[in-house]
Parts: C-alpha cells; structure tokens; sequence
C-alpha cells in the first residue's frame, strides 16, 4: 500500500490509492507546525537539494522549511548561482550534484520534462516541483489536501479552474489528480489561454464563460495570469481580462454557497481575483500554503524515509 | 575505384521495376555501369555471376531530401558518413540540402560538395538555397549554380516568407527546369512550437505546431505555382489537410509534387510521451526514456493518428509522390537536452527502405508503387532521366532486397554518424542486403 516510488515527477499516473496515502500521510504532519520545537528527526542525515532554474520564493521556501522540519539539510541552489549560466547542461549539472551525493533533489525549471530527464539520469529520487506548463504535483496535492479540510474528495465534487490553463502546470496536475479521484472538472479560459486538444480529454469539461464554470460549483481555483503574456497577443489588456474573467462578489454568487476560493499565488489583486473575494472567509488561500508544508514533509518522507533504507 | 568494363550477371532475381511496370522473375546483366539486358535466362562467361534465389532487385532508391552536414557541422555527418548510410540502406542517389555552414548559395560550395563526393558510395546531388545566405532577402545565382551541378533549390528548414521572393525564384527556377523544394512553414504560427498542436501538447503542456502552420504556407505555395503555372515540390507533408491541398491542386493541374518521410508514416504524436507505443521493442535496445524522448522531435512535427492515415492513404494514391527521408543527423550530446532545447531532426537513411517494405506488408502498397514512390518519381522530379529505373541502357544503380530478413534497428550499428532514430529497438522484417551504384557492388550486408 501507499507510495513507493523512486520518484514524484506528475499527478498524472499516481493511482487513487497514492493519492490518498500521500495525503494521510501529509494529514500527520500538519501538527507539527502547532508545535513549540517544529523539528521531528525523520530524515537526519539526508541531504535534500533545492535546485530552482526558475525563480520561486514559496515554493523554495516551503520546501526548505518542509525538508528542515524534517532534520534533513537543506541547500538550495538557483540558476543565478549555478552553472546553467556558465553553458552547462542540465545533465552535467545534475551529475555533478549526484556525484556529491544527495538524498533527494527537488527540481524546478522552465522547461517540460525536465524532472523526468534527470530522474532517468540520478540515484537521488527526484521531486518535480514545477516543468514548465507540464505538472507541479506538490501543489495539486497540497490544494487537495485543503479541499479536504473543507469537503469530501469523492465522485459528486465539483471543481472550477479559471485562467490561463495553457500555460498552468498547476491547472494540469490538478486536472490529473481531481479526475482520478473521480471529481468533476470545468475549465475556463479565454480562448487563447485554453489548448486546443483540451476538450478531448476524458473528463474535462471546457467551459466558454466563467459565469457558466462557476453555476454551482464547490471549489474554485483561479489560476495567476501572467502579466507578461499580454505581449503574446493572447489577452487585450489586463483590464479586459479582469472584466471578462476576474473572480469578484458577484460571480461568486454563482458557486455553491458554501464554496471555497482558492489560488496558487502569487495573486495579482485585481486582476483575477478582487481583493474582497481574496480576503473573504471563503478563500483558503493561506491554508494552502500551510498545507503545503505539511504536504511536502509527506513526500520528502516517503522518499527519502523509511521504508527506503 | 569504378571498372567500366566490368560486369555482373545477377540470377534469379525477382525484379521489381515501376518504369518498366515490371514484376517478374528475370536475370539482369549490368555491364560497364548500365543495365546491358534483362530476360528470362541469360548467360554470359564474361559476367561475375551472383544467384539471388528470388531476391527483389529494385532501381536504388533515391532520396530527394537528406542533411548531410558539411561543410560547417561535420561533428553530426560528413558527405561521407551520410553516403555509406545511404547506400547500406539501398539509396544509391541522395539529394543534400543546403543549410550547411556556409550555406550552399554558390557554385563553390557546389563543387565543394561535389569534390568531397567523389569518394563517396553513393551519388550525391547538392541542392542550393534560394536565398543568399538563406537570409530569405537577394536571390541566388541560379545559373551559375546549375552550371556547377545544382539539382535543384530549397530554403529546407525555413519557408521563404516572402511572397515575392518566392514568385520570383519559381520564375527564374522554370528557365533551368530545375524545382524549388518548398519546406512550408507560417513562422509566426509555428512559433515556438515543439510538437503537434493536439490532445499530447494539450496534455503536457509543450508548444504546439497547430497543422495550420503547414497547411497556410502550403496552400500559398500551390496558388504561387498555379498562377505562374510553374512545377513545385512541396518538401515532407506532415497533415491531412496539406493532403486535401495538394490532391485538390493536382486536380486542376497545378504541376505540383510531394514528398512524405517514413516517421511521418509510422509515429503519430503519442511517440512524444511513449516511444513504444502500439510496437514490441528489443528489451536489449530500448531507449531508457520513452517520455519526452528527443528522438521524437522534428519539423514538421509527428502528427495525429488521423493525419498518419491520410498520408498512407495519399501515398498509395500517388498524392504523395515520393518517399523522402529528412534524414537529419544530430550528434548525441546535442539531443540529451530538455526537450524545448534539442533540435529538430531525425535519421532515416538507414530504416527507410526497411519501414517502406512494411508499408508493403501491411498493404499499404504494392512493390510496384513502392519502386515507384522510391525511386522513379523522384527522379523523375529532380528530373534525372539516366536513373529511377532498370531499363536498358539505365544506370545500374539498385538494390537487392531480402524481403524475409528479421533485424533489428541498433542504431550502435549505423554507417552514419548519428543515432538519432525514433526506430531503436523495432524489429523489421526485410532489408537491403546489396547495393550496387553504377554497376558496382558498394554495399553488402
């Protein structure tokens, strides 16, 4: 039972079951945070390495705090200080962090399939924590895992995701581990922020409009729009978007009413989110980012813990 | 190193011939280069004689559409490396863009290309490039370069842009009866793309290449050939409604003509995620990342299932005129890169024929459309009359082909100097055993 692989590279082929285990587990250490001494000695002596490509301050962060809480030794290297700038390639960096031993590496960067590329390549089990518009499996887990807390993960859930799903490895994993779990899923984005090939997917349901994404709904997740996207021509103008596809009072009138908010940040207020919906009592955002550690710790521990040795 | 005197009697062949329309049991005489006389038994004491117990004997397949690399990226393949590649798997003419270092837009690049050749097993015509530079700006020298032994020209890896550019070298082309290979391609749709537009970048978040981006530049090129009323070759059409496009212009009489390459007729856009997929492959060889393999990256990109059917369908009709390989080799530590970094291209002078026998298997052709779309058509479009086939008085350049012969693609084993295929592990049935050019055996397995 439970999750018993090298590595965590996607949501999209973990079963039900990994699912659940991972998320139990995560359940147990979210006590740990309540603690005075927030440290349990489950990974000392393993060495975790943070390697960001990308710049990310909360993801970073909550892993650091996650594999510290954990008593394993934290280092985190980001592009500007490694050698990517320097020409080399991202199997020759990662051969070198291999040759100097960790337990497990924890890889963010740009592009899709990154993960998977040194995951073949290394001892270290490795943990995606974001490739490019591919996955980000920690984040789904830890938005199930607050969804949780407010409702039950089982067929008859329903989920909204609202923004730019083409460039959202947050929205992909999300989609992979609701859907497996049976949970119904409704997309919307304008046009040019919705892959085309989308609606072929079993499962997903595409809708034009976010009033019709929202009608009933128990759970919504805006996705942060990228500002820099305006220049690609996908989206007229921040203000459009906001009008046409912003999560304000009323539209969340159209949810169930005792739906949750929820958002990946960085928010851009304003922009997908008004600031009165952002800092209601129905928004579980910062639990998110609670549950993220505790989420963390699970899979640092279940890789890098027992069971492994 | 060629004996003109010299000639071969091959026995017992099964001779499979589209310019003759011939599919017979018959005994072929190759003398001084040329096929001297076929019939049903000949003898002759002067001739080295090979009995080929049924062996198919083909005109040698050529191929209108390779990289060779050099000048400028020896480090991936030399005329050399690509011409044993060619010939070990049955091509004994081989067409070479122009996308070298420098770039193939003058007569001496030309002759260069051509001096290196000389050495070379199989033959090697230089294709040069439209624009100077391939800058997509001033025309080349046309003439001059024809003079020197240009085939014909393409901007292969970019379209020409600009629509004006492009008229004036289908013009100017026409004086010489040489074509223009067109790569069609929108550049602001194909963007940063990476795989097919479809449900796998849907799914995985890659850059797509909608089918668009091919069909647009496609249908522009074939009204540009239609209202000049000039012959066009459009370089591997990778989707159905590129298909639609050509049929319906060759209906009308547009003097266009069209190639397809082999992974474009065997993977579809699952290949990205699973190599593997829908094929039994050698455990011994199978590529350790079947997910996000670069192997699977190329331009045009693997399509759907539903175009790789219409492009069989297109092949055996004669919509598509030509079996192309694209064969572009790249060396391996340039491929062991994230997906979005490794660039495009594959290699395929070596599967090839052998993919193409399976297209004969599965029923897709019979072998007289097979040598057609192998070797007459071709040469026909390069317009090489002394060769596509083994008519008397034809060069003897063929192929002799075991069509039961089990192996397996190593690409540890390739003439070339690249390994990377899409085909590691596939497990064949037939390959070219012999490859005779200008009567002279210049590959044996």
């Amino acid at each position: 039972m439970g999750f018993k692989r090298k590595d965590l590279l996607g949501t999209r082929d973990l079963s039900a079951l990994e699912i659940r285990s991972l998320l139990e587990s995560a359940e147990s250490f979210k006590e740990i945070a309540e603690r005075p001494l927030k440290k349990v000695p489950a990974l000392r002596g393993k060495t975790v390495i943070n390697l960001f490509f990308e710049p990310s301050t909360r993801t970073r962060t909550s892993f650091e705090i996650a594999a510290k809480r954990l008593s394993a030794d934290a280092v985190n290297m980001s592009a500007s200080t490694s050698s990517v700038v320097k020409g080399e390639s991202l199997l020759d960096t990662v051969d070198n962090i291999q040759a100097m031993a960790p337990d497990i590496i924890v890889i963010r960067h740009k592009f899709v399939g990154a993960a998977h590329l040194i995951a073949g390549r290394v001892g270290a089990r490795v943990v995606n924590a974001g490739d490019g518009a591919n996955e980000h499996p920690t984040q789904a887990l830890l938005d199930l895992l607050t969804i949780s807390e407010h409702k039950k993960l089982e067929p008859g859930l329903t989920v909204a995701i609202i923004g730019d799903i083409a460039h959202s490895r947050v929205a992909r994993s999300n989609i992979w581990a609701l859907l497996t779990l049976g949970i119904t899923v409704r997309v919307c984005a304008p046009p040019t922020m919705l892959p085309r090939g989308l609606d072929k997917i079993p499962g997903v349901v595409v809708c034009a409009r976010p009033e019709a994404a929202l009608a009933g709904v128990d759970v919504v997740m805006m996705l942060r729009i990228q500002l820099e996207r305006q220049d690609r021509m996908l989206f007229p103008s921040i203000r459009d978007y906001a009008r046409i596809f912003g999560l304000n009072r009323q539209r969340l009138e159209l949810a169930a009413p005792d739906a949750i908010v929820m958002h990946p940040g960085p928010m851009n207020r304003g922009v997908e989110i008004t600031s009165e919906v952002a800092d209601s009592d129905r928004a579980v955002i910062l639990n998110q980012v609670s549950n993220g550690v505790a989420l963390r710790m699970a899979v640092l521990f279940l890789l890098g813990g027992q069971g492994h040795e | 190193m060629s004996n003109n005197n010299s000639s071969l009697l091959l026995k017992n062949a099964r001779l499979i011939d589209a310019g003759q329309n011939l599919d017979e049991k018959a005994d072929i005489l190759l003398v001084a280069g040329k096929v001297a006389e076929i019939g049903a038994s000949i003898n002759s004491t002067a001739a080295t004689v090979l009995d080929l117990d049924g062996a198919w004997v083909m005109p040698g397949a050529i191929d209108m559409h390779v990289h060779l690399r050099e000048p400028g990226f020896e480090h991936k393949e030399t005329i050399l490396t690509g011409a044993r590649a060619a010939v070990a798997g049955g091509f004994t003419s081989i067409a070479c863009m122009a996308n070298t270092k420098p770039v193939n837009d003058s007569a001496a690049v030309t002759r260069f290309i051509l001096e290196q050749a000389r050495l070379a097993p199989a033959k090697v015509l230089p294709i040069a490039a439209i624009s100077k530079g391939m800058q997509g700006e001033e025309l080349v020298e046309m003439g001059d370069l024809v003079a020197a032994g240009a085939v014909a020209f393409s901007e292969d890896g970019k379209t020409v842009a600009d629509s004006k550019l492009l008229r004036h070298a289908l013009e100017y082309a026409s004086l010489f009866n040489k074509p223009l290979l067109c790569h069609c391609q929108d550049n602001a749709l194909f963007a940063n793309g990476v795989i097919h537009e479809g449900v796998i970048s849907a799914a995985h978040g890659l850059e797509g290449i909608p089918t668009l981006a091919e069909d647009l530049d496609i249908a522009r090129t074939i009204m540009l050939a239609e209202y000049l009323d000039v012959p066009v070759h459009i370089c591997h059409v990778s989707s159905k409604e590129g298909v639609r496009l050509i049929k319906s212009a060759k209906e009308r009489g547009v003097k266009v003509t069209a190639e397809v390459t082999p992974h474009h007729l065997f993977l579809d856009e699952r290949a990205v995620v699973d190599l593997a997929y829908g094929e039994t492959l050698d455990e011994s060889l199978k590529p350790e990342q079947l997910c996000y393999n670069t192997a699977t990256k190329m331009s045009p990109p693997l399509r759907s299932a539903a175009d790789v059917s219409a492009l069989r369908q297109a092949l055996a009709d004669g919509t598509l005129d030509a079996i192309a390989t694209d064969h572009a080799p790249h060396e391996a530590t340039e491929k062991a890169v994230e997906y979005d970094l490794a660039p495009f291209g594959v290699v395929g002078l070596e599967t090839a024929v052998a993919l193409s026998l399976r297209l004969v298997q599965e029923k897709v052709l019979t072998p007289l459309e097979l040598s057609a779309r192998l070797s007459l058509t071709p040469a026909a479009i390069l317009g090489l009359d002394d060769r596509g086939t083994l008519a008397v008085g034809k060069a003897a350049d063929l192929m002799i082909i075991d069509p039961e012969l089990q192996w397996i693609v190593d690409p540890g084993k390739f003439y070339s100097k690249a390994r990377n295929t899409p085909f590691t592990g596939w497990q064949m049935s037939g390959r070219v055993i012999k490859t005779i050019v200008d009567g002279e055996i210049v590959f044996t397995l």
